[in-house]
């Protein structure tokens, strides 16, 4: 009898103290979205569950849906997710709003250093303000926009001999961003064993954020910069520079003559799809779903490669990605930081990478041997090396959504000009500045 | 209206009735009642009615909790009266409401007048042309997005079959100039049936001695249906175009799914342009600006269209 | 039947008539129809072109519905024989079941909220139809209109104060949160419409109850409630229906424990793009029981809909 009670008093105890709860067995609840490397990160997570004795829940969301739905539970205060891997584009918002656990003293009380991590990839996923040593989130799956093609199409001697009659040049990996529009030309509605194929898949999505990732994979090679200086907000002259408008230019030309009938309002789905159906040449979209492209037993293997988002003015690729960050409405705050620090391990992150996971801890990245163990490896240490990133703000949704106006609007609805799409984005981008008290 | 009133208090229970009642007194039970239901739709509706007013005026945010809110008068709704691109959605609305009513109207009428000849098995096929209507116009529009595919579409592979053209030549939802047209074909494949039922009560209420009067009077058939059929279903008809107008102001899921209000703005109508500014944008007190002014511009428009509604029924 | 009327019309023009809307009715009905084809179609038949109308069919757009799947290697395909018809469906991906989707736990909140908001809104809207219908109520003209008038408000600016108020209350995502909110919605409705279904019980067999010693309240209970038993049942079908379709406020206030299925269903995805075979069964089951519904209660329902907007 007073055993029995000793024991469930001392169960009230372990309730209802916070101090006692790293002994407690808790459900935590991690939230990202719904693609390959989410089902990557359950396999990984495994290992987790059996050392701490947590229950690990996953909550993923489809890409379209994905801002949407975790920014609304983020600011309803729900508690739905203990862990976020949430968008680079969130931290600011994040952290000024408070949805996000500062982490600094957890890292520095369990010898966590951000040094560990590739330098492009703490600043974008982790800092805020940025690049200051105020982290909110963990670098956890690092990513960029790249492309791949049809390896097998690219080496047939009737399609190079066609390639060079028409252009004068060998057909091979662009190495600008001219170079891949007349390839994706060439390819436009040429027949290819009895089937019209395509140029290239690209990003159109007017919804969430997709044209605007896959208009700056040409902005940025151009030399686009969205402040003179930074931090200033001083827009004009540099949103609006000639080079801008020359690559928005460039987007649309290429949306005209090089792209799918129909792929008017595409992201990464109807990416994969164009080229898993074998519509098309090429395709642009994340890094993170090459090794499930590689992997593809149709049109992957040896008949798939890789290429960085070639350059044009200088180098440059659109930075996806994400860092895990703990939900400051959650009630198990400290179970989750546990799993922050087992995923930080450099034996976690090497199997993290193994599994199909963008893995940004140094160990993994400066092995030797990591350029080699997937064909797409040195493509992605090369990209991360030239990312830029959007607008980071609190006020990043509200830019975005502008943003995606004002290019669908110009790109695909065939609105107006570039210059006056790009001057009006600076437009709207000063009013939301200026709400903000920031102009 | 405040005839009623007088008729419902001189029909209210006989007062020798009445003091026989055991219980609670009528005027507790009314009250009893009511009371829930006006609760709820005081806290549902008037009391989130009045915060909205009120954040109109201010720039609030609320994915922004700790930001100091500032009174900011009427900027919210100058800056919206003021703002090309919302003139542009309001266009887009008002496109879309029309062709959708006109549509409807006129196919709705003439199915209706078609099954009030009562042919063999007109009941049953009543209710299959009813069906679209009451299903869930998120999930049906979803799946037109499918049917509207170039190439692999339904829609497109017919529209190729009887036209001769190539079904990948044209994009219902991707070019400028079909996007519109894509949303209202939906829509009236959707609710024709709404309007097509209205209008069949209201040839069903005409009484069948006006016709034989006028067959008396030697009337042609065409001239019936345009002194007889035409004027006493006008009633109905113009129920059934207050219904579909405010029902159409207020659309939302079916576009959103279909199109998401591209290609760039031009699907974009006011309900899909507010989410954007309340729940992805998150300008809170802007939102709840062009809240309040699509509800007055609906309810002005509803209340003149009443007025002549009783016009036409007073005839 | 008189050989001559001037309002039966002829046979010809009723056979004219029949095959028109039989044709309209065959022309609307085909999307519905590719729906439930598609639901049966493997992913590949459905996106193939010209689209295909004969197919072999499969459930593999059934089984994608209701699980998750992950790709393994081939080392695991083979040590790991498939458990069951499902799991040997999606080997051929090379991918097997983990477990159920969410699909099933979505379309459970949409029975929970769409009944339960349902017998709320019934539950209300009986007490204050009857009030209005027997009882004088000062301004009762005005408050039915303005009750009425509630609906004109596109649902997303009311959403708005919805989603502050509910954050402050903690009914964000919560089914009680739901059935309020679609309860709020659909009592104007409800009530509107049953106030017309009580209006038509003449008051003297209440009052012959009264008189027989009833109290207020049995004579509601005993005597108005089962006649207006078929008002009540069509009511709620369109209570029930309105709960079961909305798709702005759960897409906007629920984001997993009470969401429901109409903003689940256009998000089911599968290897790349959209699984079409899968949505399209997601969607067959869904629209199914409404489609049901409204043939078996056709009656009601068609004369609910014209009486309910007739009388406004």
């Amino acid at each position: 009898m007073s055993y029995k009670k000793l024991v469930s008093a001392s169960a009230i105890a372990l309730c209802t103290s916070s101090i006692t709860s790293l002994a407690q067995a808790d459900d935590l609840t991690l939230c990202w979205a719904a693609w390959d490397p989410a089902n990557a990160l359950v396999e990984l997570s495994k290992e987790f569950e059996a050392e701490s004795g947590h229950t690990m829940n996953f909550e993923f969301v489809p890409w379209p849906n994905f801002a949407d739905r975790m920014l609304n539970e983020l600011n309803s205060g729900g508690k739905l997710c203990d862990l976020l891997i949430g968008d680079s584009q969130w931290i600011g918002g994040g952290a000024e709003n408070g949805h996000y656990v500062k982490l600094n003293d957890f890292f520095d009380a369990n010898g966590i250093s951000m040094d560990d991590f590739a330098p492009a990839t703490v600043y974008a996923y982790s800092t805020w303000p940025k690049g200051t040593p105020n982290y909110y989130a963990l670098p956890a799956m690092g990513d960029a926009n790249g492309w791949f093609y049809r390896k097998d199409w690219f080496a047939r001697e009737d399609i190079r001999a066609a390639f060079l009659e028409a252009t004068g040049r060998e057909l091979g990996e662009p190495q600008s961003q001219k170079e891949l529009l007349e390839i994706a030309q060439f390819f436009q509605g040429r027949e290819i064993d009895g089937k019209k194929v395509y140029g290239a898949a690209i990003f159109t999505e007017r919804g969430s954020e997709g044209i605007t990732m896959g208009v700056t994979g040409a902005l940025y090679p151009w030399g686009f910069k969205y402040e003179n200086t930074p931090g200033s907000y001083d827009m004009e002259g540099a949103v609006n520079s000639p080079e801008a408008v020359e690559a928005l230019e460039f987007y649309k030309e290429f949306y005209e003559t090089a792209t799918p009938p129909g792929y008017t309002n595409s992201y990464m789905g109807e990416s994969l799809d164009a080229f898993k159906s074998g519509q098309v040449a090429m395709a642009m979209n994340w890094f993170a779903f090459f090794p499930g492209l590689y992997a593809d037993p149709n049109t992957g293997g040896d008949k798939i490669d890789f290429f960085v988002n070639p350059p044009q003015n200088q180098a440059g690729s659109t930075l996806g990605g994400q860092g895990i960050s703990v939900v400051s409405y959650s009630d198990k705050q400290d179970a989750a930081l546990e799993y922050i620090q087992w995923f930080a391990q450099p034996e976690v992150q090497a199997k993290w990478w193994e599994l199909g996971g963008y893995s940004a801890h140094n160990s993994v990245l400066n092995d030797p041997g990591f350029v080699d163990s997937q064909p797409f490896a040195g493509d992605f240490l090369e990209a991360m090396g030239a990312v830029q990133d959007f607008w980071q703000e609190p006020a990043y949704a509200e830019l975005l959504l502008a943003m995606q106006k004002r290019i669908h609007d110009y790109v695909v609805a065939d609105q107006g000009t570039a210059q006056e799409a790009l001057d009006l984005l600076i437009e709207d981008w000063t009013e939301v500045f200026e709400d903000e008290g920031k102009l | 209206m405040s005839e009623r009133t007088i008729d419902r208090v001189a029909t209210a229970t006989p007062p020798k009735v009445a003091r026989k009642i055991k219980g609670l007194s009528d005027r507790a039970i009314a009250w009893i009642f009511v009371a829930p239901t006006i609760f709820l739709l005081l806290a549902i509706n008037i009391f989130p009615l009045i915060w909205t007013i009120q954040l109109s005026f201010t720039d609030f945010k609320a994915n922004r909790i700790g930001r100091e809110v500032k009174n900011i008068g009427l900027r919210n709704y100058e800056r919206i009266l003021t703002d090309n691109d919302i003139w542009l959605n309001m266009q887009a609305t008002a496109h879309f409401l029309f062709w959708t009513i006109f549509f409807q109207v006129l196919i709705g009428f003439t199915l209706a007048w078609l099954i009030n000849k009562k042919f063999k098995g007109n009941d049953l096929w009543t209710t299959i042309i009813v069906l679209p209507m009451m299903l869930s116009p998120a999930v049906v529009g979803n799946f037109w997005k499918f049917l509207y595919q170039p190439q692999i579409g339904l829609f497109n592979y017919i529209v190729a079959f009887f036209s001769g053209k190539d079904p990948s030549s044209f994009q219902m939802l991707g070019q400028v100039n079909l996007a519109p047209w894509s949303i209202v074909i939906v829509d009236t494949w959707m609710w024709t049936p709404f309007v097509m039922l209205i209008c069949l009560a209201g040839l069903r209420s005409i009484p069948d001695y006006i016709y034989e009067a006028a067959e008396i009077d030697r009337a042609s058939k065409l001239r019936q249906f345009f002194t007889i059929t035409i004027p006493m279903v006008l009633p109905f008809l113009m129920l059934a175009v207050l219904f579909r107008g405010i029902e159409n102001f207020k659309m939302f899921d079916l576009v959103v799914q279909l199109t998401g209000g591209g290609p760039g703005s031009t699907t974009e109508l006011t309900s899909i342009n507010l989410k954007r500014e309340a729940f992805e944008k998150w300008r809170t007190g802007y939102a709840s600006a062009y809240a309040i002014i699509l509800f007055v511009t609906v309810f002005g428009l509803a209340s003149i269209y009443v007025k002549a509604l009783n016009k036409v029924k007073e005839r | 039947m008189s050989s001559f009327s001037v309002t039966t019309p002829s046979n010809r023009s009723k056979w004219l008539a029949g095959t028109l809307v039989i044709t309209y009715a065959l022309i609307t009905m085909l999307p519905l129809v590719w729906i439930l084809m598609t639901g049966f179609k493997s992913p590949a038949d459905s996106i193939s072109y010209p689209p295909k109308a004969i197919f072999e069919p499969t459930l593999e757009g059934y089984v994608n519905l209701f699980t998750t799947r992950t790709r393994q290697t081939q080392e695991f395909l083979a040590e790991n024989p498939p458990q069951n018809w499902a799991d040997d469906i999606v080997r051929k991906y090379d991918m097997v079941i983990v477990g159920p989707s969410k699909f099933g736990e979505r379309f459970l909140n949409s029975v929970i909220i769409g009944f339960g908001s349902t017998f709320l809104s019934i539950f209300l809207g009986t007490l204050a139809a009857y009030a209005f219908s027997r009882f004088k109520i000062p301004l009762a003209d005005d408050l039915l209109f303005f009750i009425l008038s509630t609906r004109m408000m596109p649902p997303i600016a009311v959403a708005i104060p919805i989603f502050l108020m509910y954050r402050k209350l903690g009914l964000s995502d919560t089914h009680l949160g739901m059935i309020l909110l679609y309860t709020a919605v659909n009592i104007s409705l409800a009530v509107w419409l049953l106030k017309g279904f009580i209006d038509e019980i003449p008051r003297e067999y209440e009052e012959a109850a009264l008189i027989d010693g009833y109290t207020r309240f049995q004579a509601f209970y005993k005597v108005v409630l089962p006649q207006a038993a078929t008002g009540i049942a069509s009511t709620a079908i369109f209570c029930l229906i309105f709960a079961w379709n909305e798709y702005a406020f759960a897409v906007l206030l629920t984001s997993a424990t009470a969401q429901t299925a109409p903003p689940f269903i256009p998000t089911i995805i599968g290897i790349g793009g959209l699984d079409w075979p899968a949505v399209a069964a997601g969607a067959t089951i869904f629209l199914l029981p409404v489609m049901i519904f409204t043939i078996l209660l056709r009656k009601h329902l068609l004369r609910g809909i014209t009486f309910g907007a007739v009388r406004k």
